[in-house]
Protein backbone atom coordinates (compact mmCIF):
# COMPACT_ATOMS: atom_id res chain seq x y z
CA UNK A 1 0.00 0.00 0.00
CA UNK A 2 0.80 3.92 -0.85
CA UNK A 3 2.17 6.23 1.78
CA UNK A 4 1.31 9.01 -0.62
CA UNK A 5 -1.68 10.88 0.47
CA UNK A 6 -4.61 9.89 -1.91
CA UNK A 7 -6.89 12.82 -4.11
CA UNK A 8 -10.45 12.37 -4.54
CA UNK A 9 -12.32 14.58 -6.51
CA UNK A 10 -14.92 16.04 -4.99
CA UNK A 11 -16.62 19.49 -7.11
CA UNK A 12 -18.78 20.72 -4.36
CA UNK A 13 -19.90 24.28 -4.30
CA UNK A 14 -19.32 25.78 -0.91
CA UNK A 15 -22.46 28.00 -1.05
CA UNK A 16 -24.58 25.63 -2.04
CA UNK A 17 -26.56 25.94 1.00
CA UNK A 18 -26.89 29.46 0.35
CA UNK A 19 -27.77 28.74 -3.35
CA UNK A 20 -30.66 25.90 -2.44
CA UNK A 21 -32.59 28.71 0.23
CA UNK A 22 -32.30 31.61 -2.71
CA UNK A 23 -33.78 29.21 -5.11
CA UNK A 24 -36.38 28.21 -3.11
CA UNK A 25 -37.28 31.88 -2.07
CA UNK A 26 -37.31 32.71 -5.66
CA UNK A 27 -40.13 30.06 -6.04
CA UNK A 28 -42.44 31.16 -3.55
CA UNK A 29 -41.73 34.32 -4.44
CA UNK A 30 -43.35 33.72 -7.97
CA UNK A 31 -45.87 31.35 -6.82
CA UNK A 32 -47.24 34.58 -4.51
CA UNK A 33 -46.50 37.30 -7.22
CA UNK A 34 -44.38 39.09 -5.30
CA UNK A 35 -41.57 41.18 -7.52
CA UNK A 36 -38.37 41.29 -5.20
CA UNK A 37 -35.20 44.15 -5.14
CA UNK A 38 -32.50 44.32 -3.31
CA UNK A 39 -30.16 46.98 -2.42
CA UNK A 40 -26.29 46.84 -2.32
CA UNK A 41 -24.41 49.92 -1.45
CA UNK A 42 -21.48 50.95 0.67
CA UNK A 43 -22.80 52.61 4.09
CA UNK A 44 -24.37 56.44 3.83
CA UNK A 45 -25.31 56.38 0.04
CA UNK A 46 -29.11 56.90 0.40
CA UNK A 47 -30.14 53.36 0.37
CA UNK A 48 -32.60 54.29 3.30
CA UNK A 49 -33.52 57.49 2.04
CA UNK A 50 -34.26 56.07 -1.59
CA UNK A 51 -36.57 53.49 0.02
CA UNK A 52 -38.65 56.22 2.23
CA UNK A 53 -39.03 57.53 -0.59
CA UNK A 54 -39.99 54.69 -3.42
CA UNK A 55 -42.28 52.58 -0.67
CA UNK A 56 -44.56 56.06 -0.34
CA UNK A 57 -44.75 56.61 -4.08
CA UNK A 58 -45.67 53.04 -4.93
CA UNK A 59 -47.81 52.94 -1.70
CA UNK A 60 -50.03 54.88 -3.78
CA UNK A 61 -50.87 52.06 -5.89
CA UNK A 62 -49.47 48.83 -5.49
CA UNK A 63 -48.91 46.60 -1.97
CA UNK A 64 -45.29 47.08 -0.75
CA UNK A 65 -43.32 45.77 1.99
CA UNK A 66 -39.55 46.09 3.38
CA UNK A 67 -36.88 44.41 5.04
CA UNK A 68 -34.09 45.92 6.22
CA UNK A 69 -30.09 45.01 7.39
CA UNK A 70 -28.30 46.12 9.56
CA UNK A 71 -25.42 44.91 12.17
CA UNK A 72 -27.20 46.76 14.80
CA UNK A 73 -30.18 49.41 15.69
CA UNK A 74 -34.28 49.36 14.49
CA UNK A 75 -33.38 53.00 13.09
CA UNK A 76 -33.93 52.47 9.68
CA UNK A 77 -36.69 50.28 9.87
CA UNK A 78 -38.21 53.25 12.09
CA UNK A 79 -37.54 55.48 9.51
CA UNK A 80 -39.45 53.15 6.65
CA UNK A 81 -42.56 52.45 9.13
CA UNK A 82 -43.32 56.24 8.76
CA UNK A 83 -44.49 55.02 5.51
CA UNK A 84 -47.02 52.94 6.69
CA UNK A 85 -45.64 50.15 4.68
CA UNK A 86 -44.70 46.74 6.64
CA UNK A 87 -41.13 46.95 7.68
CA UNK A 88 -39.15 44.40 9.39
CA UNK A 89 -35.37 44.92 10.24
CA UNK A 90 -33.23 41.99 10.47
CA UNK A 91 -30.32 42.38 12.64
CA UNK A 92 -26.99 40.45 11.55
CA UNK A 93 -24.85 41.04 14.77
CA UNK A 94 -21.62 40.81 13.37
CA UNK A 95 -22.47 39.67 9.92
CA UNK A 96 -21.25 41.90 7.13
CA UNK A 97 -24.28 40.93 4.77
CA UNK A 98 -27.47 39.02 4.55
CA UNK A 99 -27.67 35.22 3.06
CA UNK A 100 -30.47 34.01 1.92
CA UNK A 101 -31.50 32.18 5.19
CA UNK A 102 -31.98 34.81 7.40
CA UNK A 103 -34.41 36.16 4.44
CA UNK A 104 -36.39 32.94 5.08
CA UNK A 105 -36.27 33.16 8.72
CA UNK A 106 -37.64 37.02 8.62
CA UNK A 107 -40.24 36.25 6.18
CA UNK A 108 -41.78 33.70 8.38
CA UNK A 109 -44.52 34.85 10.74
CA UNK A 110 -44.35 37.96 9.03
CA UNK A 111 -47.91 38.71 8.24
CA UNK A 112 -47.68 41.95 5.57
CA UNK A 113 -50.82 40.24 3.76
CA UNK A 114 -50.33 39.94 -0.33
CA UNK A 115 -47.81 42.17 -1.45
CA UNK A 116 -46.31 43.51 -4.88
CA UNK A 117 -43.15 44.40 -3.94
CA UNK A 118 -40.31 43.38 -1.52
CA UNK A 119 -37.76 45.38 -0.99
CA UNK A 120 -34.31 44.57 0.78
CA UNK A 121 -32.21 46.56 2.04
CA UNK A 122 -28.55 44.54 2.50
CA UNK A 123 -25.91 45.65 4.81
CA UNK A 124 -24.09 48.56 3.40
CA UNK A 125 -21.18 46.89 2.39
CA UNK A 126 -19.32 46.78 -1.59
CA UNK A 127 -17.57 43.48 -1.10
CA UNK A 128 -19.56 40.79 1.12
CA UNK A 129 -22.74 40.94 -0.08
CA UNK A 130 -21.53 40.06 -4.08
CA UNK A 131 -21.75 36.42 -2.95
CA UNK A 132 -24.81 35.90 -1.79
CA UNK A 133 -28.27 35.06 -3.80
CA UNK A 134 -31.08 36.27 -1.93
CA UNK A 135 -33.66 35.29 -4.33
CA UNK A 136 -34.49 38.71 -5.80
CA UNK A 137 -35.84 39.11 -9.10
CA UNK A 138 -33.24 42.17 -9.36
CA UNK A 139 -30.17 43.63 -7.50
CA UNK A 140 -29.82 47.55 -7.20
CA UNK A 141 -26.29 48.93 -6.71
CA UNK A 142 -26.49 51.95 -5.36
CA UNK A 143 -23.53 54.72 -5.31
CA UNK A 144 -23.75 58.60 -4.13
CA UNK A 145 -21.96 61.32 -6.72
CA UNK A 146 -20.13 61.89 -3.49
CA UNK A 147 -18.51 58.57 -3.46
CA UNK A 148 -16.34 58.78 -6.65
CA UNK A 149 -16.55 58.42 -10.25
CA UNK A 150 -13.79 55.38 -10.41
CA UNK A 151 -15.78 53.33 -7.06
CA UNK A 152 -16.99 50.78 -9.86
CA UNK A 153 -13.35 49.99 -11.07
CA UNK A 154 -12.11 49.45 -7.34
CA UNK A 155 -15.45 47.24 -7.05
CA UNK A 156 -16.07 45.39 -10.15
CA UNK A 157 -17.57 42.07 -8.53
CA UNK A 158 -20.42 43.88 -6.92
CA UNK A 159 -21.09 46.01 -9.69
CA UNK A 160 -21.21 43.25 -12.07
CA UNK A 161 -23.17 41.13 -9.14
CA UNK A 162 -25.81 43.59 -9.92
CA UNK A 163 -28.85 44.38 -12.60
CA UNK A 164 -29.00 48.21 -12.43
CA UNK A 165 -27.27 50.96 -10.86
CA UNK A 166 -28.20 53.65 -8.85
CA UNK A 167 -26.96 56.82 -8.59
CA UNK A 168 -27.86 58.99 -5.77
CA UNK A 169 -27.82 62.70 -3.92
CA UNK A 170 -27.87 63.88 -7.72
CA UNK A 171 -28.72 66.96 -5.89
CA UNK A 172 -25.14 67.46 -4.69
CA UNK A 173 -23.77 66.79 -8.40
CA UNK A 174 -22.61 70.05 -9.27
CA UNK A 175 -21.19 70.91 -5.78
CA UNK A 176 -19.00 67.99 -5.64
CA UNK A 177 -18.27 68.43 -9.72
CA UNK A 178 -19.75 64.85 -10.74
CA UNK A 179 -18.74 63.86 -13.99
CA UNK A 180 -21.69 61.55 -15.01
CA UNK A 181 -20.00 60.74 -18.33
CA UNK A 182 -17.19 59.05 -16.41
CA UNK A 183 -19.16 57.04 -13.98
CA UNK A 184 -21.59 55.56 -16.25
CA UNK A 185 -18.30 54.55 -18.55
CA UNK A 186 -16.69 53.16 -15.57
CA UNK A 187 -20.34 51.36 -14.15
CA UNK A 188 -20.74 49.75 -17.84
CA UNK A 189 -16.83 48.77 -18.24
CA UNK A 190 -17.21 46.28 -15.37
CA UNK A 191 -20.98 45.50 -16.15
CA UNK A 192 -21.81 45.85 -19.62
CA UNK A 193 -25.19 47.36 -20.99
CA UNK A 194 -26.14 48.18 -17.15
CA UNK A 195 -29.25 50.19 -16.97
CA UNK A 196 -28.18 53.34 -15.01
CA UNK A 197 -30.63 55.71 -13.13
CA UNK A 198 -29.38 59.13 -11.69
CA UNK A 199 -31.88 60.14 -9.08
CA UNK A 200 -32.43 62.68 -6.32
CA UNK A 201 -34.74 61.54 -3.47
CA UNK A 202 -34.61 64.49 -1.68
CA UNK A 203 -35.88 66.75 -4.92
CA UNK A 204 -37.45 64.20 -7.01
CA UNK A 205 -35.40 64.37 -9.71
CA UNK A 206 -35.20 61.35 -11.75
CA UNK A 207 -37.47 59.40 -9.80
CA UNK A 208 -40.39 59.17 -12.37
CA UNK A 209 -37.87 56.92 -14.67
CA UNK A 210 -36.38 54.91 -11.55
CA UNK A 211 -40.10 54.38 -10.49
CA UNK A 212 -41.42 54.05 -13.75
CA UNK A 213 -38.65 51.42 -14.68
CA UNK A 214 -39.60 49.38 -11.18
CA UNK A 215 -43.68 49.41 -12.11
CA UNK A 216 -42.92 48.38 -15.90
CA UNK A 217 -40.44 45.08 -14.78
CA UNK A 218 -42.78 44.28 -12.27
CA UNK A 219 -45.54 44.48 -14.66
CA UNK A 220 -43.32 42.16 -17.23
CA UNK A 221 -43.32 39.59 -14.47
CA UNK A 222 -47.27 39.49 -13.41
CA UNK A 223 -47.43 38.77 -17.66
CA UNK A 224 -45.00 36.60 -17.80
CA UNK A 225 -46.65 34.58 -14.74
CA UNK A 226 -50.13 34.89 -16.50
CA UNK A 227 -49.08 33.16 -19.63
CA UNK A 228 -47.21 30.36 -17.63
CA UNK A 229 -51.13 30.02 -15.82
CA UNK B 1 -14.69 40.12 6.05
CA UNK B 2 -17.38 37.10 4.90
CA UNK B 3 -14.18 34.94 4.24
CA UNK B 4 -14.49 33.88 8.14
CA UNK B 5 -18.08 32.38 6.88
CA UNK B 6 -16.70 30.87 3.35
CA UNK B 7 -14.06 29.36 5.77
CA UNK B 8 -17.17 27.72 8.32
CA UNK B 9 -18.54 26.59 5.37
CA UNK B 10 -15.95 24.99 4.05
CA UNK B 11 -15.03 23.19 6.83
CA UNK B 12 -18.82 21.82 7.04
CA UNK B 13 -18.97 20.66 3.35
CA UNK B 14 -15.53 18.52 4.08
CA UNK B 15 -16.23 16.93 6.92
CA UNK B 16 -19.93 15.66 5.73
CA UNK B 17 -17.61 14.62 2.74
CA UNK B 18 -14.60 13.16 4.79
CA UNK B 19 -17.63 11.19 6.93
CA UNK B 20 -19.26 9.76 3.03
CA UNK B 21 -15.69 8.57 2.19
CA UNK B 22 -15.48 6.71 5.08
CA UNK B 23 -14.32 8.80 8.04
CA UNK B 24 -10.91 9.42 5.91
CA UNK B 25 -8.95 12.09 7.78
CA UNK B 26 -8.09 14.61 5.38
CA UNK B 27 -4.54 16.10 4.81
CA UNK B 28 -5.38 18.68 2.26
CA UNK B 29 -8.48 20.52 0.66
CA UNK B 30 -8.42 21.98 -2.70
CA UNK B 31 -10.29 25.31 -3.32
CA UNK B 32 -11.33 26.66 -6.64
CA UNK B 33 -11.93 30.39 -6.14
CA UNK B 34 -13.04 31.96 -8.95
CA UNK B 35 -11.61 36.08 -9.42
CA UNK B 36 -15.32 37.25 -9.80
CA UNK B 37 -16.34 35.25 -6.68
CA UNK B 38 -15.89 38.30 -3.97
CA UNK B 39 -13.58 36.06 -1.79
CA UNK B 40 -9.93 37.11 -0.77
CA UNK B 41 -7.16 34.44 -0.69
CA UNK B 42 -5.27 35.73 1.80
CA UNK B 43 -8.15 36.60 4.29
CA UNK B 44 -9.75 33.24 3.40
CA UNK B 45 -6.33 31.70 3.98
CA UNK B 46 -6.18 33.20 7.53
CA UNK B 47 -9.82 32.32 8.53
CA UNK B 48 -9.19 29.17 7.62
CA UNK B 49 -6.49 28.49 9.61
CA UNK B 50 -8.56 30.52 12.59
CA UNK B 51 -11.80 28.20 11.76
CA UNK B 52 -10.63 24.83 11.37
CA UNK B 53 -8.62 25.25 15.14
CA UNK B 54 -11.18 23.55 16.94
CA UNK B 55 -12.10 21.08 14.36
CA UNK B 56 -11.24 17.73 13.11
CA UNK B 57 -9.96 19.58 10.38
CA UNK B 58 -7.00 20.86 12.40
CA UNK B 59 -3.68 20.56 11.11
CA UNK B 60 -5.16 19.99 7.27
CA UNK B 61 -4.02 22.98 4.38
CA UNK B 62 -5.97 24.53 2.34
CA UNK B 63 -4.66 24.84 -1.17
CA UNK B 64 -6.10 27.71 -3.37
CA UNK B 65 -6.53 28.02 -7.17
CA UNK B 66 -7.50 31.17 -8.18
CA UNK B 67 -10.00 30.79 -11.78
CA UNK B 68 -9.50 34.01 -13.56
CA UNK B 69 -12.99 35.07 -15.55
CA UNK B 70 -13.67 33.76 -18.91
CA UNK B 71 -16.60 34.76 -21.00
CA UNK B 72 -18.49 33.45 -24.03
CA UNK B 73 -18.08 35.73 -26.72
CA UNK B 74 -20.66 35.86 -29.24
CA UNK B 75 -18.44 37.68 -32.02
CA UNK B 76 -15.77 35.52 -31.63
CA UNK B 77 -18.46 32.76 -31.35
CA UNK B 78 -15.69 31.41 -28.24
CA UNK B 79 -14.91 31.33 -25.16
CA UNK B 80 -12.58 33.79 -24.22
CA UNK B 81 -10.74 35.76 -21.46
CA UNK B 82 -11.15 39.43 -20.22
CA UNK B 83 -9.64 42.38 -20.92
CA UNK B 84 -9.39 42.91 -16.76
CA UNK B 85 -11.52 43.31 -14.31
CA UNK B 86 -11.99 46.81 -14.55
CA UNK B 87 -12.52 46.27 -18.19
CA UNK B 88 -14.88 42.97 -18.73
CA UNK B 89 -14.55 43.00 -22.92
CA UNK B 90 -13.06 39.67 -24.86
CA UNK B 91 -8.81 39.86 -24.88
CA UNK B 92 -9.52 38.92 -28.45
CA UNK B 93 -11.63 41.09 -29.79
CA UNK B 94 -12.52 43.85 -27.36
CA UNK B 95 -16.94 42.92 -27.26
CA UNK B 96 -18.31 43.72 -24.01
CA UNK B 97 -18.69 40.60 -22.29
CA UNK B 98 -22.18 39.98 -21.45
CA UNK B 99 -22.22 36.32 -20.40
CA UNK B 100 -19.42 35.36 -17.84
CA UNK B 101 -18.71 31.47 -18.15
CA UNK B 102 -16.20 30.73 -15.43
CA UNK B 103 -14.23 33.23 -12.79
CA UNK B 104 -17.55 33.12 -9.69
CA UNK B 105 -17.01 29.34 -8.05
CA UNK B 106 -16.08 28.85 -4.96
CA UNK B 107 -15.64 25.07 -5.82
CA UNK B 108 -13.69 22.00 -3.08
CA UNK B 109 -12.70 20.61 -6.21
CA UNK B 110 -10.70 17.43 -4.05
CA UNK B 111 -9.25 16.43 -1.17
CA UNK B 112 -6.30 14.99 0.02
CA UNK B 113 -6.36 11.81 2.31
CA UNK B 114 -4.45 10.45 4.76
CA UNK B 115 -3.48 6.59 2.94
Amino acid sequence: MSSQPRLVEVRRNVLKQNDVVARALRQRFRESEIFVVSLVSSPGSGKTMLLERTLAQLRQRYRVAALVGDLATENDAERLARSQAPVKQITTGTLCHLEAAMIERALDGWETGPLDFLFIENVGNLVCPSSYDLGENLRFVLLSVTEGEDKPLKYPTIFNSADVAVVTKMDLAAAVEFDRTALERNIRAVRPGMEIFPVSAKTGEGMAEYLGFLRSRQAELRATMLSAD
Amino acid sequence: MHELSIAINIIDLVEEEAERLGKRRVCAIHLKLGQFSGVVKEALLNSYELACEQTSLRGTRLVIEEVPIAIYCATCGARRPVHSTQFLCCAECGTPAFEIIEGKEIEVSALELHP
